[in-house]
C-alpha cells in the first residue's frame, strides 16, 4: 500500500511538470500580452487540480490495465494462429473505438453544415443529419480497414514506407478531384479519429504482435497502426465527398 | 450545474465511450481466445483508473483550460487588439500584424502536446521497446515542436489564405524524402506520432483558434478555412521526429569520428 501511494505521488509530480508549460503560456499571454485579469480564479484552480489528478490516474491505470491486456491479447492471438479471428478483432477494434468518438461526431456535424452551405446537400436538418452519420460510419469503417491492413503488415513484415507513401499519393491525387469544401475536413478527419484510449490500446496491440512473432522487430514492425488509422480516413472521406 | 453533477455527467459519457472497447476486448477474450486473463482484478482496477482519470482530466479541461483558451483565441484574433500592436494605419492588416497569433499558436501547440496523454503512452511504449535508446522526453519534445510549427504555420495559412493542399503536399514530399534518409527504426514511430498528437487537449483549443482566426480575417469563411489546423498538427510531428532521429544519429557518428 505504501509503495502504491509513493508511486502515485511520484506520477502526480510528473503530471504537474507536464502541465506546467500550459499554465505558463496561458498566464503569460493573459497577463502580459492581453493584459487582462485571470477570470474566475477559483474555478480555474479546481479545474487545474482535476486535470492533474486525471492525468495521474490515467497514466497509472494505463500501465495497470490497458497495456497488459493489449499485449496479452496480441500474444494469445499470435499463439492461436487464427488469422480470421485476429483480423476480425482488429476490424472490430477500429470501428468500435471510432464510431463513438466525440471529436468525430462534432467534426461530422460541422462537415454537414459545410456541405449544406456549399450546396452539396439540401439545407434541411434531416439531410444534414444523414450526411453527418454517413460520414461518421465512413470514417469508422476506414479506421477498421486501416487497423486490419496494419495488422496484416505486421504479420507479413511488409515495409511501412511504401504503403504510407502510396497512401499519400492517393490523398494528393484525390485532392484534385474532391469537392473543395470537403478537403479541409478530410485532412482533419485523420487526426481526430485516434482517441486517448484507442492510441495506447492499438499501440500495445501492435507492439505485442510484433514481439510475439518470430523475425519481427517490435520497433520496426510494432508501430505504424496509428499511422494507417490516421491516413485512411482522409482517403475515405474524400471519396465520400466525391460520391455524395 | 454543480461540480459533482458535472463530474457524474462526464464520467457517464466516458464510460459510454469505453463500453464498446471493453465489450470487444472481453468478447474476444472469452469468446475466441477462451483463456483466463492473468491478473484480471488488476486489469479491471486499471480500467477503472483509466476511466476515472480520463473523466477528471476532461472535467478539468472543460472547467479551466477550454474557457480561457477560447477566450484568449478570441481576444488575440480581435482586430482591435491586432491594431493596437501594429500601430495606427489606414491600410488593411498585413499578415505579419498577426504575429502574436503565431507566437500563441506555437506556444499553445507545444505546451498542450507535452501534456497529451496518448503521446505519453506511446512515448512510454517506444522507450520500453527500444531498450531506452529513444528517450521519453526526446520523443515528446520532438513531437511538441512539430505540432507547434504545424499550428503556427496553419494559422499563417488562414491569415494569408493560401490553399491548404499546397502545404500538405509539400509536407508529404519532405516526409517521403526524409523516409529514405532517416534511421529505419524511427520511421514507423514517426508516422505514428502524427496521429497521436491530436486528441484530448490539443484539438478543442486549436479548433477554437482556427475558427476565431477564420471569422476575423476578412475574406475567410469560418466553415472552409477554420478547418485544417489539425491536419497541420498531425503532419509536422512526422517531420520533426524523423529529424530528431537523424540528428541523434549524426551526433553519434561525429563522436565516433572524433574518437
Amino acid at each position: 500500500m505504501r509503495v502504491g501511494l509513493l508511486a502515485l505521488s511520484q506520477s502526480m509530480l510528473g503530471s504537474l511538470r507536464d502541465l506546467a508549460p500550459i499554465v505558463l503560456v496561458i498566464a503569460f499571454f493573459q497577463l502580459v500580452v492581453l493584459q487582462q485579469p485571470i477570470p474566475d480564479f477559483f474555478n480555474l484552480l479546481v479545474g487545474f487540480l482535476c486535470v492533474v489528478a486525471g492525468l495521474t490516474f490515467f497514466i497509472y491505470g494505463l500501465e495497470m490495465g490497458l497495456f497488459p491486456i493489449g499485449g496479452s491479447m496480441a500474444y494469445e492471438f499470435a499463439r492461436k494462429g487464427s488469422l480470421f479471428w485476429l483480423l476480425l478483432f482488429a476490424f472490430a477494434l477500429g470501428v468500435g473505438t471510432t464510431v463513438a468518438e466525440p471529436a468525430l461526431i462534432a467534426v461530422a456535424a460541422e462537415a454537414a453544415q459545410v456541405a449544406a452551405a456549399g450546396g452539396m446537400i439540401a439545407m434541411e436538418p434531416q439531410a444534414q443529419l444523414e450526411y453527418a452519420s454517413g460520414l461518421r460510419y465512413t470514417v469508422a469503417f476506414s479506421v477498421g480497414f486501416a487497423i486490419v491492413l496494419g495488422v496484416l503488415r505486421i504479420l507479413k513484415g511488409w515495409p511501412i514506407q511504401y504503403m504510407i507513401i502510396g497512401g499519400y499519393l492517393l490523398v494528393v491525387i484525390m485532392t484534385f478531384f474532391a469537392p473543395k469544401e470537403i478537403i479541409g475536413i478530410a485532412y482533419d478527419s485523420g487526426g481526430v479519429t485516434t482517441s486517448t484510449i484507442t492510441v495506447p490500446l492499438v499501440t500495445a496491440l501492435g507492439v505485442g504482435l510484433a514481439s510475439s512473432i518470430k523475425g519481427r522487430n517490435p520497433m520496426i514492425d510494432g508501430f505504424g497502426l496509428i499511422a494507417f488509422a490516421s491516413l485512411s480516413p482522409m482517403i475515405f472521406v474524400m471519396a465520400y465527398g466525391m460520391l455524395m | 450545474m454543480g461540480f459533482w453533477e458535472q463530474f457524474a455527467d462526464i464520467t457517464l459519457a466516458t464510460i459510454k465511450d469505453v463500453i464498446p472497447i471493453v465489450v470487444i476486448l472481453f468478447g474476444f477474450q472469452f469468446g475466441v481466445i477462451r483463456r483466463r486473463i492473468a491478473n484480471l482484478r488488476k486489469v479491471l482496477v486499471g480500467f477503472v483508473y483509466v476511466v476515472l482519470g480520463l473523466a477528471l482530466f476532461l472535467l478539468g479541461l472543460e472547467k479551466a483550460l477550454f474557457p480561457i483558451g477560447r477566450l484568449m483565441a478570441e481576444q488575440l484574433t480581435d482586430p482591435d487588439f491586432i491594431r493596437a500592436w501594429s500601430g495606427p494605419s489606414d491600410m488593411g492588416l498585413r499578415w505579419y500584424d498577426y504575429f502574436w497569433v503565431y507566437i500563441f499558436a506555437f506556444a499553445i501547440g507545444a505546451s498542450t502536446t507535452i501534456a497529451e496523454p496518448s503521446l505519453i503512452a506511446v512515448a512510454m511504449k517506444a522507450n520500453e521497446v527500444s531498450g531506452g535508446s529513444i528517450g521519453v522526453w526526446g520523443l515528446r519534445i520532438a513531437v511538441a515542436i512539430g505540432v507547434a510549427i504545424g499550428i503556427s504555420l496553419g494559422a499563417w495559412r488562414i491569415v494569408t489564405g493560401y490553399p491548404i493542399y499546397w502545404f500538405i503536399i509539400a509536407g508529404y514530399i519532405i516526409v517521403v524524402i526524409q523516409t529514405f534518409f532517416a534511421p529505419k527504426m524511427i520511421v514507423p514511430l514517426a508516422y505514428d506520432s502524427g496521429g497521436v498528437t491530436t486528441s484530448t487537449v490539443t484539438v478543442p483549443l486549436v479548433a477554437a483558434l482556427g475558427l476565431g482566426l477564420a471569422e476575423t480575417v476578412p475574406g475567410r469563411s469560418a466553415l472552409i478555412d477554420g478547418f485544417g489546423l489539425i491536419a497541420f498538427a498531425s503532419l509536422f510531428p512526422i517531420i520533426t521526429v524523423m529529424a530528431y532521429a537523424q540528428i541523434a544519429e549524426l551526433r553519434t557518428k561525429r563522436s565516433k569520428i572524433t574518437d
